[in-house]
């Protein structure tokens, strides 16, 4: 008689290691253009299989086919691409930046470009965003400004977050983008609560949240789940696939056996698997969804399969985890080129509109840190006062605070003396 | 005479001789595997005990520490990682509710021999979601022991007696400790974890502190004693359960004595030092008890603000003159 089997401990390990070929079998796609695109109000359960296969619209050949074809004028695509190339421009200045010692940390979201910038066009100024960190390309599409971004990097006078809250953790009240939290996940939760609250106010404005894979395994995600199904929240809950939680591969975060969109429909909410790197089916996924809630349908989960190109963060070195070439193989490509080629393909574009394009975005760029920079370095003048923190803990300065703020003048007057002195 | 190493590698080697010297224990948390943890203190285990004993996590405080929990009571001896303490708060039910109360709830059938190690305080421009100092609140809470190793000798040796402890054990690792370095003064390390220690003895002054603040507040004495002021330096090491004896004999001496605490004055663990000192060393003392502690407000980023916000050796040098009377 053969041993009864054990249970055994499986610890995930992912397909390939620095120095191991690069395997991304796991990965499993579908044509573009095979998927059915179901009525905003189909039932959850006929959408099962938007949950397994992967919703793409860009074929090989760099045509849009099939019923997810959103169907967008050119002018419109040339404006998803000039957001997504500037968000790469102004990603890739930044790092370098931050490898010159003039910021103190950064982190980019190359390669991903596409997910904040089609689902940002896909939505109306009125919905609320609550991205994460690697989401910045929401900021380019609603208009901010680069200078208000690389203030906040430099933490100079005019700093939107006063000089309080880390480098890329943007906050923007006017342009309907909450904050990023630096503890990961929290903004799922939220997003459902405000879209129930926009439910109860009758508004047909959408909240749209954003998380990694990874953050996917802290509670906050399983609660919005819960809440957004059992309150019918108007609410789109995207998880960004890059594959990769810095070190851990989306392995650890439970994609081994099921993928992430497959969890919707376990909460009794439609789950859809996307081509991230497919401006064209990111966008039209959003829309539906986008649709779906403000017309009574209630929430959407969107799983994106993407890649993260860039590191983790300017902290990290992924040569320590993953093989360097990784990127180079991964099957769904580059979402700029994709929409540049696509583009090109309809006679819309050509490689000197992208050059010149990519020269004026550098540009401003470039201008734009000049600017910035007026306002405060790290190591130059004008800097905040210190005694700006006490402000905003409460709307009215509390007793405690402003004896703690007395002090703290005294102290720095007291130490200002002292070197004056020493240096008189 | 050991060769100097820092506080992390001493760390690791307390890993290394703990995982060595005992099957049941593990080390599980974010990015612990391959990435050796987000401050390298697990770096080249992996290779070592094999990914079935340094345990990469799913991104979630809740999840591993509860796990952590259950597979305490498996008979294993965990060791759970977490990135820092304000991520722990994702824990905090199965940490207070759970391991921390269940020996005694359980009228003594149950008990969690769990160690959670942190990374812990300010300093290193993480602003207000990565900096906070929360040790006071867990050594509120009864059945938890709470450390804090501010020497390599602690690095080295507590982790050890950690795991013997039949109880829950929560390790504060300052942030800023990681890097620096130091002589172990035996080759284990220092394995007491019941007893704070004198690290600078002194006459004028006693000034109690534990963790990230211990090299800062070394430096005020060393400061003081330029101006002819003889500061003693205690270091609590154990914020729970408290050996205040340590504390009060040296203030039995000094007669005054200043409270460095990284965390919010309001409710910070200074204070209960300070209600402790005067409910047992009130006629022993010259002048009210100072605290030096951080601005209440959330840790800023930028730099001037940050340290403006938190305890610097000037802070504690004026606070031992105010304590003084202003006479040095
Ligand atoms: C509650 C919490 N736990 C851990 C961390 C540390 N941390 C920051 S980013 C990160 C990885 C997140 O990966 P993922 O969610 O996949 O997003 P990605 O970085 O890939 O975009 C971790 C573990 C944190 N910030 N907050």
């Amino acid at each position: 008689m053969a041993p009864r089997p054990r249970s055994r401990l499986h610890v995930p390990h992912p397909p390939a290691r620095p120095g191991d070929p690069v395997d991304f079998s796991y990965v499993r796609t579908s044509p573009a253009g095979e998927m059915p695109r179901p009525e905003v109000a189909a039932p959850v359960a006929t959408l099962a299989p938007l949950a397994n296969e992967l919703v793409r619209v860009l074929g090989d050949d760099h045509r849009a086919v099939g019923a997810w074809d959103p169907h967008l004028e050119p002018d419109v695509l040339q404006v998803g691409l000039r957001h997504m190339l500037l968000t790469r421009l102004f990603d890739e200045r930044m790092q370098r930046t931050q490898r010159q010692g003039k910021i103190s940390f950064y982190m980019r979201s190359l390669g991903e470009e596409a997910v904040s910038v089609a689902q940002a066009m896909a939505l109306r100024p009125g919905d609320m965003l609550f991205p994460s960190y690697r989401n910045q390309g929401i900021y380019m599409v609603r208009g901010r400004p680069l200078v208000d971004l690389m203030c906040q990097l430099l933490s100079n006078t005019r700093d939107m977050c006063k000089g309080r809250q880390l480098p890329v953790m943007y906050h923007w009240k006017d342009g309907n983008i909450f904050s990023i939290s630096g503890n990961l996940a929290t903004q799922f939760p939220q997003a459902v609560g405000w879209a129930m609250a926009a439910a109860i106010k009758g508004q047909d404005d959408v909240a749209c949240a954003w998380i990694g894979e990874g953050s996917s395994a802290e509670g906050d995600f399983h609660s919005a789940m819960i809440f957004a199904e059992v309150y019918n929240a108007p609410v789109i809950l995207n998880v960004v696939n890059n594959q990769w939680a810095i070190s851990t591969f989306q392995g650890f975060a439970g994609g081994e056996q099921a993928t992430f969109a497959a969890r919707g429909p376990g909460y009794g909410i439609p789950g859809i698997r996307v081509d991230g790197n497919d401006f064209l089916a990111v966008y039209a996924v959003t829309q539906w969804a986008a649709e779906r809630a403000r017309t009574g349908s209630g929430p959407t989960l969107i799983e994106h399969v993407t890649y993260r190109a860039a590191a983790h963060s300017t902290s990290d070195d992924p040569s320590r985890y993953r093989p360097k070439d990784e990127y180079e193989r991964w099957p769904l490509g580059d979402p700029v080129e994709r929409l540049k080629s696509h583009l090109v393909a309809l006679g819309e574009w050509s490689e000197e509109r992208h050059a010149a394009l990519a020269k004026e975005l550098e540009e401003h760029v470039t201008k734009s840190w000049k600017e910035a920079t007026k306002f405060g370095t790290l190591t130059e003048g004008p800097k905040l006062d210190p005694d700006l923190m006490f402000e905003d803990v409460y709307k009215e300065m509390p007793p405690h605070l402003e004896k703690q703020r007395a002090q703290l003048r005294a102290e720095l007057a007291a130490a200002a003396a002292e070197r004056g002195a020493e240096r008189g | 005479m050991s060769a100097r190493q820092t506080y992390r590698d001493a760390l690791r080697e307390a890993h290394r001789s703990a995982l060595g010297g005992d099957p049941r224990v593990l080390l599980i948390g974010e990015d612990v595997g391959r990435y050796g943890g987000s401050y390298a203190v697990s770096r080249g285990l992996l290779d070592e005990f094999g990914p079935d004993r340094i345990v990469d996590a799913p991104l979630s405080e809740l999840g591993f520490v509860g796990a952590g929990v259950g597979a305490a009571l498996g008979g294993l001896r965990p060791i759970v990682e977490i990135m820092t303490v304000n991520f722990s708060l994702l824990a905090l039910d199965p940490i207070v509710n759970t391991a921390a109360s269940l020996r005694h709830m359980s009228g003594g059938q149950f008990h969690v021999p769990l160690v959670i190690r942190m990374a812990t305080g300010a300093g290193r421009q993480l602003a207000a979601q990565h900096s906070h100092s929360l040790e006071g609140w867990y050594a509120h809470v009864p059945g938890l022991r709470v450390l804090a190793p501010a020497t390599v000798d602690d690095a080295r040796g507590m982790l050890g007696a950690a795991l013997d402890d039949p109880d829950p054990v929560v390790i504060f690792e300052h942030a800023q400790l990681y890097n620096v370095d130091g002589t172990l003064t035996a080759p284990g390390g220092d394995p007491d974890i019941a007893h704070a220690r004198v690290r600078r003895p002194g006459g004028d002054v006693t000034l109690v502190t534990w963790g990230g603040m211990l090299p800062r507040t070394l430096a005020a004495a060393a400061e003081l004693a330029e101006a002819g002021v003889d500061a003693a330096v205690v270091d609590l090491r154990v914020l729970r359960p408290l050996d205040m004896a340590t504390v009060y004999e040296s203030v039995r001496r000094t007669r005054r004595a200043v409270l460095v605490d990284e965390s919010w004055r309001s409710g910070g663990f200074a204070a209960e030092l300070s209600a402790r000192l005067m409910e047992c060393a009130f006629y022993d003392l010259d002048a009210p008890v100072e605290r030096v502690a951080t601005a209440e407000v959330p840790i800023p980023y930028a730099r001037q603000l940050e340290e403006a916000a938190l305890p610097q050796v000037a802070s504690i040098v004026a606070a031992a003159r105010r304590c003084l009377g202003g006479s040095a």
